[in-house]
């Protein structure tokens, strides 16, 4: 199977499963003292229950706006969101979020900033310890989990991050640029730890980055933004099969979705803007 | 350098400068009701303690410093956090407090005494007065300080005003609350002082006016001496607070690796 570019973005690729995310005319606009600026433009699209989802545009385009609105901390201006069919209209207790930062709470251990959501919903810190200990585990951070965030290096931070959004086993998983704070290198290890626990977790994952590589790599369905006013302007679907290593990269079939990718930036001048 | 060098090397310096002082003022022949020489000024101490009247005086002033303290800190903080969280709170009170903070508060000391006579009470009050505004204005930045990233964080888990205010406001004030209280502490002891100097029937403050009545100039510089040692280890017990309080925070740690830098 080679790579696809569905021209509408509304299907979901290949799937006949309710969505688990359903985004239909969703538009922002932001009110500032110069007038207003539109950062989000009739957008809609479907993700499927289990989906990896990387949404790639250039800066500025509203990409955590969208974010944003589906974490229910921003209101959207017209459109909605739907999650499992129950509108988004405000913070809800079944998203888990990772952000470009870390934000860790540094006067809470490790272990206790995994457990951070379960203290905000009283939700009994005794019998998620457990739990706490088996992400921790599986982000590779066991043996860290009563040191404190300040001990802990950038990467290791963001698996932190990771390891909390996923504790109250949350339907949707909001990732916004998690790794672009990071080195290359770093960046390609987290890479492929996040893919390692999202096989092992199948969580719906909505992952914003502006990196394509990177998008292709993780990603199912790439969801290609125009620049301001931010909608989404292609599908592409890389249909490689997992586990995906490092190498793959390389493969004709990766690079000619990135460079599909790429040239519709192109075409539309905003790579260089 | 060990540590035990360090402290020896400061025993030494300060040995040598009270020498050093003790032969200036004797070879240039001062007076003693201007500068006393440091034995002079060693003897009224030991007079003072060996009489019991400094103890006495100087409970009465470390109580009302106290007292003043809590009560000052309390105050403080309350109005801090009631100005920092509730928008109406901060357009009905912030003016006046802005403009009270303009008011050197040690000129309202002969108001006070006049409101709660020469009692305990209106050396209280003065030292809670001027020890309050150091905190409020730390408290205010503080509870204001937490970021844009993290608020979103708590919002995104659905948690309440009281939750964030708990769980991430409070903590993230406290760097700004423990400089705010350890100003506060000095300031409260000024403000007892104060109180003492425009009217009161005991404390460090009445001692010192009594004496300088009297010239006794070597009395006011051992007075002085307990004072300063008093604030040392006053400013050193908040200073221990802050430690086991904000173990987190990068800049206590950044001091305790000076103090381990200077120590070595």
């Amino acid at each position: 199977m080679t790579w696809q570019a569905t021209a509408d973005p509304a299907d979901p690729a290949g799937t006949t499963a309710p969505p688990a995310i359903s985004v239909r005319g969703l538009s922002k606009d932001h009110r500032g003292h110069s007038g207003g600026v539109q950062a989000l433009a009739q957008t809609s699209f479907d993700v499927a229950e289990g989906e990896f989802i990387a949404v790639v545009g250039p800066s500025g385009c509203g990409k955590t706006t969208l974010l944003k609105i589906l974490a229910g901390v921003l209101p959207a201006s017209s459109g909605a969101a739907c999650l499992r069919g129950t509108p988004i209209d405000g913070p809800r207790r079944d998203i888990g979020v990772v952000f470009q930062s870390p934000v860790l709470l540094p006067w809470r251990s490790v272990l206790e900033n995994v457990l951070l959501p379960i203290d905000v919903q009283r939700a009994g810190r005794d019998r998620h310890t457990q739990l706490a200990l088996t992400l921790l585990e599986l982000v590779g951070l066991r043996e860290f989990a009563h040191r404190y965030p300040g001990e802990l290096s950038g990467g290791m931070q963001q698996r932190v991050a990771i390891a909390r959004a996923l504790i109250h086993d949350p339907a949707l998983l909001l990732m916004d640029e998690p790794f672009g704070a990071l080195d290359a290198m770093t960046r390609e290890q987290m890479n492929l730890e996040l893919q390692r626990i999202w096989l092992e977790r199948r969580k719906t994952v909505l992952f914003i980055t502006h990196s394509i590589p990177e998008a292709v790599f993780l990603a199912d369905r790439v969801l290609v933004m125009s620049p301001r006013p931010g909608c989404i302007v292609d599908v592409v679907a890389a249909g490689i099969p997992r586990p995906r290593s490092l190498e793959i990269m390389n493969q004709p079939q990766f690079c000619a979705a990135v460079g599909a990718i790429r040239a519709r930036f192109h075409s539309k001048g905003a790579l260089d803007a | 350098m060990p540590r035990r060098t360090g402290f020896a090397l400061t025993a030494v310096v300060f040995c040598a400068s009270v020498v050093l002082g003790e032969v200036i003022v004797r070879a240039l022949d001062v007076p003693a009701y201007i500068l006393p020489p440091p034995s002079k000024v060693a003897a009224a101490l030991w007079r003072g303690f060996a009489s019991g009247l400094y103890q006495k005086h100087l409970l009465h002033t470390l109580l009302e410093t106290l007292l003043g303290f809590v009560l000052g800190s309390l105050l403080g903080f309350s109005l801090g956090a009631a100005v920092a969280l509730n928008r109406y709170v901060e357009y009905l009170l912030y003016p006046y407090i802005v403009m009270f903070q303009s008011v050197p508060k040690v000129a309202l000391a002969p108001l006070i005494v006049v409101w709660f006579g020469l009692g305990l009470q209106s050396q209280v009050v003065n030292s809670a007065l001027v020890a309050c505004f150091p905190l409020l204005v730390n408290t205010i930045a503080g509870l204001k300080s937490a970021d844009e990233d993290r608020i979103d964080l708590m919002r995104s888990l659905a948690a309440s005003r009281g939750q964030i205010f708990w769980m991430l406001q409070l903590p993230t004030s406290m760097p700004f609350v423990m400089a705010g209280l350890e100003v506060s502490m000095i300031f409260a002891l000024i403000g007892a002082i104060v109180a003492e100097f425009v009217g009161a029937q005991a404390g460090l403050g009445v001692l010192i006016q009594s004496m300088n009545f009297n010239m006794d100039v070597a009395g006011q510089f051992s007075v002085l001496l307990v004072l300063s040692v008093m604030g040392l280890l006053l400013n050193r017990c908040i200073l221990l607070v802050r430690r086991w309080i904000l173990f987190w925070d990068p800049s206590e740690k950044a001091q305790r690796l000076d103090r381990k830098r200077l120590a070595v």
